[in-house]
């Protein structure tokens, strides 16, 4: 008996012990939906590099796309007494029992570039970007461009009814609403595909004297972009020049095509939601601060006066 | 007007007619539908864009129709693609040669149809369950040879393949036209044809009558992995990179529905591969007008569905019977019943 406790104290001091070394590394559990786009790829690198710079020890889990994998791994992360956790989580809902387990194991949990349905006690806060505000920055870009001149606007939706494209739609035509000079004649869906997109702007081009009565091109995503400026040169015209491209997402791809002169402008959906997240955390492990319950991440915009092929080639690697 | 032609034309009737009508339909709504105009040395102008854009469901529905003639289906067509634009993408990008690369595809499209074809004809695993599985397994194979990124490459050679013209014509039309012509050619003016029909009909008693219906069936499944190889690089060349998650997504059932409009039965037997091609094109002026008519996106797929339920209506064998018994013989029957004692 006398032993035995002995022992328990032992295994106490020792592991107080232990727990100061490990907190001043702190490591943190991240839980990402899996794999399915390029940029997913490339938020999970950015975030084992953000973990590695702050010599946080990240432990990570990929959910294969289902949430019953998340909630394991959230378990399993509980279990290992992990000092937070991060979660991209993959749907809205489902997601009380087992924050509720977290929070009884006074683990704090940071959501990741989506939200949830659950009552906001149940994580410390949520670090995503505002899609309205993309569409936004994008729109107020190109009232800045035009200036005082006309100018149609053909658009490239997203998948049609996708959250992206209703709030990327809903944040650009916010931005030129004030403009009467700028008006969106065509929109029509490119499925968030190079091949659509292109097959698209085919037809826009048709549909508008070939391309003449066309001043702007939005595209929701790079990609969608990407194809309508092959289309763009197919039909004769100067991508950049006779028609302003201006799109969303900044993947590597666009930023050749920036340096090339054939897109205008880019606004950034940053794979970097992570570095803010340990920001917070950092603060809250250090003294409490508790942080607003939406971190919005900043939505930049790279033009061709950026420098686009360095910033090319510091985008290429991270698995876009 | 030869009696040939003539049967031909009655025989595609009700396809031509969706045809002429469709582009009718988007004439109307887009009035400059029907101009081609010559600009940097090519055609230019909404119908090229339904004969270039509609080339990956046409090569498609070439397969398709041999594959269906003999009572089975491919469902891995759409998966091919994507592996074969990956594997052509790969190849200049890893600084290969482009005949090197286009071989290559090729070679692997064809290896992807031998692989369903022994399923099928070696294992008698019914065809929708045995392409299957290269449906599904085809895009992980196209994301590891991808790496999972769009893998760009700007090689004007391979380029020249989705977007270089000949003749002022774009290659993808030139490639679905003469692989047309050369399967129907090969098929129609050998034996070929009938063995495959005789296959879908029955393929016990055509076995038994001394048809190797194991060496025909994979060959079938081969020549459509071929022309889902040659869609596929078209698809890769045209947007200059191997897209594996969307490349040739969905195609497999736009070229059965265009094997289907065609006039070809899924219960196998007589196919036509004229009618295939009519098929797909059907398809691509329906795309091709929803694009430029102007409406919101939310409506394409109720307009597709909507026209495509029509033309299989007016196409269906109750409405034939409904017309004949409406219309045709009526004398006939009358007269019958006159006679009668």
């Amino acid at each position: 008996m006398l032993f035995k406790s002995a022992l328990a104290g032992a295994t106490m001091l020792a592991s107080a012990v232990l727990g100061t070394s490990v907190a001043s590394a702190t490591t943190v559990g991240f839980s990402q939906i899996g794999s399915e786009s390029g940029w997913r790829a490339a938020e999970t690198t950015v975030t084992k590099k953000e973990a590695e710079k702050r010599g946080i020890d990240l432990k990570f889990a990929d959910a294969q796309q289902k949430q019953e994998n998340q909630i394991k791994a959230i378990r399993s992360f509980i279990a290992q007494g992990v000092d937070a956790i991060l979660v991209a989580p993959v749907v809205e809902t489902g997601w009380d029992s087992v924050l509720e387990e977290a929070k009884d194991a006074e683990i704090p949990v940071i959501l990741l570039d989506r939200t949830i349905k659950a009552s906001d006690d149940l994580y410390l806060t949520a670090v995503t970007s505002d899609q309205v505000h993309e569409g936004k920055v994008a729109g107020n870009w190109l009232v800045e461009a035009v200036g005082n001149k006309d100018c149609n606007i053909v658009e490239l939706q997203g998948t049609t009814g996708s959250s992206p494209a209703i709030a990327r739609k809903k944040g650009f035509e916010e931005a030129i609403a004030g403009s009467e000079n700028l008006e969106i004649i065509r929109s029509q869906t490119g499925d968030f595909t190079r091949t659509k997109g292109k097959e698209v702007m085919e037809s826009f081009l048709k549909a508008e004297d070939g391309g003449k009565n066309i001043c702007a091109l939005y595209a929701h995503n790079d990609d969608m972009a990407l194809g309508a400026i092959q289309a763009i040169k197919e039909a004769g015209l100067k991508p950049g020049e006779d028609i302003l491209v201006v799109s969303i997402d900044a993947v590597p791809d666009i930023f050749k095509a920036l340096a090339a002169g054939e897109a205008n402008a880019t606004v950034e959906l940053t794979p970097n939601m992570a570095g803010p997240a340990f920001d917070i955390l950092e603060a809250y492990l250090a003294d409490g601060t508790t942080p607003e319950k939406w971190i919005q991440t900043e939505s930049k915009l790279f033009t061709q006066a950026d420098d686009p092929m360095a910033v090319y080639e510091e985008k290429k690697d991270l698995g876009y | 007007m030869n009696a040939e032609t003539l049967g031909a034309v009655r025989r595609f009737l009700p396809q031509i007619v969706a045809l002429f009508a469709i582009l009718a339909i988007n004439t109307a709504v887009f009035p400059g539908f029907l101009d081609i105009t010559v600009q940097n040395d090519r055609f230019y102008g909404s119908l090229i864009d339904i004969l270039n854009r509609g080339a990956p469901v046409a090569l498609l529905a070439i397969g398709m129709t041999l594959v269906i003639a003999t009572k089975g289906i491919d469902l891995s067509v759409g998966a091919v693609m994507a592996i074969c634009g990956a594997v052509a993408a790969s190849g200049v990008a890893g600084g290969g040669s482009v005949a090197m690369a286009v071989t290559t595809a090729l070679v692997v499209g064809v290896a992807c149809g031998a692989w369903n074809g022994m399923l099928v004809a070696m294992l008698g695993i019914q065809p929708i369950v045995a392409t299957l599985i290269l449906m599904v397994a085809g895009r992980g194979i196209a994301q590891l040879i991808t790496e999972g990124v769009i893998l760009t490459f700007n090689n004007e050679g391979l380029a020249f393949f989705g977007s270089g013209s000949i003749f002022a014509l774009p290659v993808p039309v030139l490639l679905w036209i003469g692989m047309g012509v050369l399967v129907a050619f090969v098929v129609r003016r050998t034996a070929l044809g009938l063995l495959i029909e005789a296959i879908g009909v029955n393929r016990r008693a055509a076995t038994l009558s001394g048809v190797n219906s194991h060496v025909l069936l994979i060959t079938v499944y081969m020549i459509s992995g071929l022309c889902a190889a040659i869609a596929g690089v078209i698809a890769a060349a045209d947007i200059r990179g191997a897209d594996a998650n969307n490349a040739g997504l969905w195609l497999e059932l736009d070229a059965i529905l265009a094997v289907v409009i065609g006039g070809t039965s899924l219960l196998g037997g007589r196919f036509t591969l004229l009618g295939s091609l009519i098929g797909a094109m059907i398809i691509q002026s329906i795309n091709t007008g929803i694009l430029s008519s102007g409406f919101p996106p939310e409506f394409n797929l109720i307009i597709k569905a909507v026209i495509i339920l029509l033309i299989l209506v007016i196409q269906s064998p109750a409405l034939r019977t409904f017309v004949v018994f409406w219309r045709g013989p009526k004398e006939e029957v009358f007269d019958k019943e006159q006679s009668a004692p």
